[in-house]
């Protein structure tokens, strides 16, 4: 039902209460009433009759600006897009952006700020788990709603978040179960940033490339965040000689990482490497040519042909130019402010407690990387795929995964 | 290293023998700029890095006209000697407008130039974008080049080599052997002396500065080749460039060139036979301890106080 109608709805429904009331039957029910502010919000949130007020809380200037901004054109757009359809109850949303400045506790402030005194019904934000940790004890605190975008270490569920990205296990398992068929791979080197994400990740895949797959984790090596120099590494891997690199290099150094790689000849041509931390966004700054060949794994690609990314990524190039790219999280964000309007429609009521029991369950159709299903602990059943990137910085969706159930807390895995 | 046959193992030495010494050429080059301001002026340049930027962002700029135009193949060279002019000009017009009111306020300074780094950083974020770009390389510097199958020397590693041994070549022929090295010796060792004796001291100094921003700017364009380019990679390399200075002694090339040799050698050892983390705590740990012994660096610093 379009929101055109359900306004049409009301204008008869609410003429049909006068008529009724008038005639002196109807006295004190709810019946056509279900979108005045007074039933639809009862705990003081920034609703009114025509808006309601969103806060977008991400980092726009620091180190993570590189990786956040993605999120911010994404979440923008989609509520651009709602609000022209009409908003949610008929209520256009009003963004209030605050900068998290990629420093974790201005995050925690800020979310502070848009809970407690922008009394925003929902907040789209947070990228690192640094950043969502810092801010997750405000949101219990003011029992706020948060819709958070990255892929993670999982470990984590929370009343007050939706996580619209992947959790570990999604992320990791079948990546390398394909890995390990596809090509016949035993050993294994793996290599990560130095902290809580890249650790519990490769904690993750160890467990199942021993247990599960039976083959061998030669080298498993931790780079400090922001080191630039990968010579020895390199040579420790020349010299294990692995099946497949299995990398979560963040940031600066992942560029560091790439480029050296490749000019010390190992390229695609001579070794398997399957990445958990590439995504178009990445690419830009990695060049296309030392990433050739390569594969991610990821839940979702620029590159894919179905209708409702090539719709999407259409609109995204119209907003922000032609030369954006869309990454992984890029899109997950874009799910945030959909899956608010759904929550809310289901529930008749911005309440957050509402909100959060009755977005569990909803099927997101349109989403651009294919249907998604909001589960009970707040995570989403996605797909997971490999992408095999070209020298033009887009990646060939090589494999496509059945829907993987949210896992946060993997038995055997911790 | 059992299980592993002597060729692989021989194999292994010449490449790791080599990436030791591509890490002792890059860590030189982030750190001349620096220790020449630093050895120089007392001058704690905290924007460093952001100079740095500035010239990998030119590089990247250069790269796209290039492509455009069709001179990729030999755009670097112009992109190195534009990196270091721009970088220079911002270097001479800083000085001018903040260093030179700060001199005898060490501490300020420190502040005023972190700042400064501040806010470059946002500026490079307001007009390149926040996200990482890259720049195309010509062919010839891509890859790696084989002396026999299985030893591979990369090759952009080999062109950091080559130009970090000019830039201090160029460096020391400035300081020592030309007029002006010598007016800004003179200026180091008895400011109102040299003054006396008719050399411009704030013009050396808006020179010396100049001159340690503008390498700054050549060190950036060349790690384009290695790292990455977005408006806070200057952060990456800064921590490593004050190592360097602060072990080897403030006042003197040589030092400079000790420490980043130490340095690069112990690091590039112990992330071998470590993990890189605990490679680079362990280095971190071996130069605190020998600063503690020797708190004015590896060659100790002539300055008169």
């Amino acid at each position: 039902m379009s929101t055109l109608n359900r306004r049409n709805f009301m204008k008869v429904g609410g003429a049909l209460a006068a008529a009724l009331l008038s005639a002196g039957i109807l006295t004190n029910t709810a019946f056509a009433a279900d979108t005045s502010t007074a039933k639809v919000m009862t705990t003081g949130l920034a609703v009114t009759d025509t808006t309601v007020k969103v806060g977008i809380l991400h980092s726009a200037t620091g180190t993570m600006a590189i990786s956040e901004t993605g999120s911010i054109q994404a979440e923008k757009l989609a509520i651009e897009q709602i609000n022209a359809m009409g908003g949610i109850l008929g209520r256009k949303i009003e963004v209030i952006q605050e900068d998290g400045a990629s420093d974790w506790p201005t995050f925690a402030e800020k979310a502070k700020k848009l809970l407690a005194s922008d009394k925003v019904a929902a907040v789209m934000g947070c990228w690192t788990s640094a950043s969502r940790k810092a801010a997750l004890p405000v949101f219990e605190k003011e029992n706020g709603l948060l819709f958070y975008p990255t892929f993670y270490e999982g470990l984590e569920q929370s009343k007050n978040v939706f996580y619209t990205g992947q959790e570990a296990t999604q992320q990791i398992l079948a990546g390398l179960d394909w890995i390990a068929k596809e090509k016949k791979a035993k050993t294994f080197y793996l290599i990560g940033s130095d902290y809580i994400w890249p650790r519990t990740s490769m904690k993750i895949a160890r467990k199942h490339i021993e247990k599960h797959l039976h083959g061998s984790v030669v080298g498993e090596e931790y780079i400090a965040l922001g080191d630039t120099q990968f010579g020895s590494v390199i040579n420790k891997i020349k010299l294990k000689k692995p099946d497949v690199i299995y990398a979560a290099v963040v940031g600066g150094s992942n560029v560091a990482w790439f480029k050296q790689l490749n000019a010390a000849g190992l390229n695609s041509t001579k070794q398997t490497m399957l990445t958990i931390s590439v995504t178009e966004d990445e690419v830009l700054g990695i060049g296309g040519e030392n990433l050739a060949g390569f594969y991610s794994a990821m839940k979702y690609f620029q590159s894919q042909t179905n209708p409702e990314n090539v719709k999407f990524v259409a609109a995204f190039k119209k907003k922000w130019g032609d030369k954006s790219v869309i990454g992984d999280v890029t899109q997950a964000a874009y799910l945030g402010p959909w899956l608010y309007k759904a929550a809310v429609e289901r529930a008749g009521s911005f309440d957050v407690d509402k909100v959060q029991a009755a977005l569990p369950g909803y099927v997101f159709k349109d989403a651009p990387e294919g249907a998604v299903t909001v589960e009970k602990n707040h995570h989403l059943t996605t797909k997971l795929r490999i992408g095999q990137w070209g020298k033009d910085g887009q990646a060939k969706v090589v494999y496509t995964s059945g829907y993987i159930k949210p896992d946060p807390f993997p038995k055997g895995y911790q | 290293m059992f299980g592993y046959s002597m060729a692989d193992i021989g194999n292994i030495m010449v490449m790791q023998g080599f990436s030791g010494l591509s890490m002792f050429t890059v860590l030189l080059l982030m750190a001349l700029g620096l220790a020449i301001i630093f050895g120089q002026m007392g001058v704690i340049n905290m924007a460093h890095g952001e100079f740095m930027t500035i010239g990998a962002y030119t590089t990247v700029m250069l790269s796209k006209v290039a492509t455009t135009y069709g001179f990729v193949n030999y755009y670097f060279v112009f992109a190195i000697i534009l990196a270091f002019i721009l970088a220079f000009a911002l270097g001479y017009f800083i000085e001018f407008i903040m260093i030179r009111h700060l001199y005898k306020r060490p501490l300020d300074t420190l502040l005023a130039t972190w700042g400064l780094s501040l806010v470059m950083q946002q500026s490079f974020r307001s007009t390149f974008g926040a996200k990482e770009v890259s720049a195309e390389l010509p062919e010839w510097m891509l890859g790696s080049f084989k002396p026999t199958p299985d030893i591979d020397i990369p090759i952009n590693g080999v062109f950091v080599m080559v130009l970090a041994l000019f830039v201090t070549a160029g460096v020391y022929m400035f300081m020592y052997r030309s007029r002006w090295g010598l007016r800004v010796r003179a200026t180091v060792q008895n400011r109102v002396m040299a003054g006396a004796v008719g050399i411009n001291t704030q013009k050396v100094d808006r020179v010396t500065f100049a001159l340690g921003c503008g390498i700054a700017g050549i060190a950036g364009a060349a790690f384009t080749t290695i790292a990455s380019t977005g408006p806070t990679t200057g952060t990456l390399y800064i921590v490593d460039s004050f190592m360097v200075v602060v072990f080897g002694g403030a006042a003197s090339l040589m030092g400079t060139i000790a420490s980043a040799f130490g340095i690069a050698q112990a690091q590039s050892i112990l992330q071998f036979f470590m993990t890189s983390s605990m490679g680079k705590v362990s280095t971190l740990l071996v130069i605190v301890g020998i600063l503690m012994m020797k708190p004015e660096g590896l060659f100790a610093s002539k300055l008169r106080k």
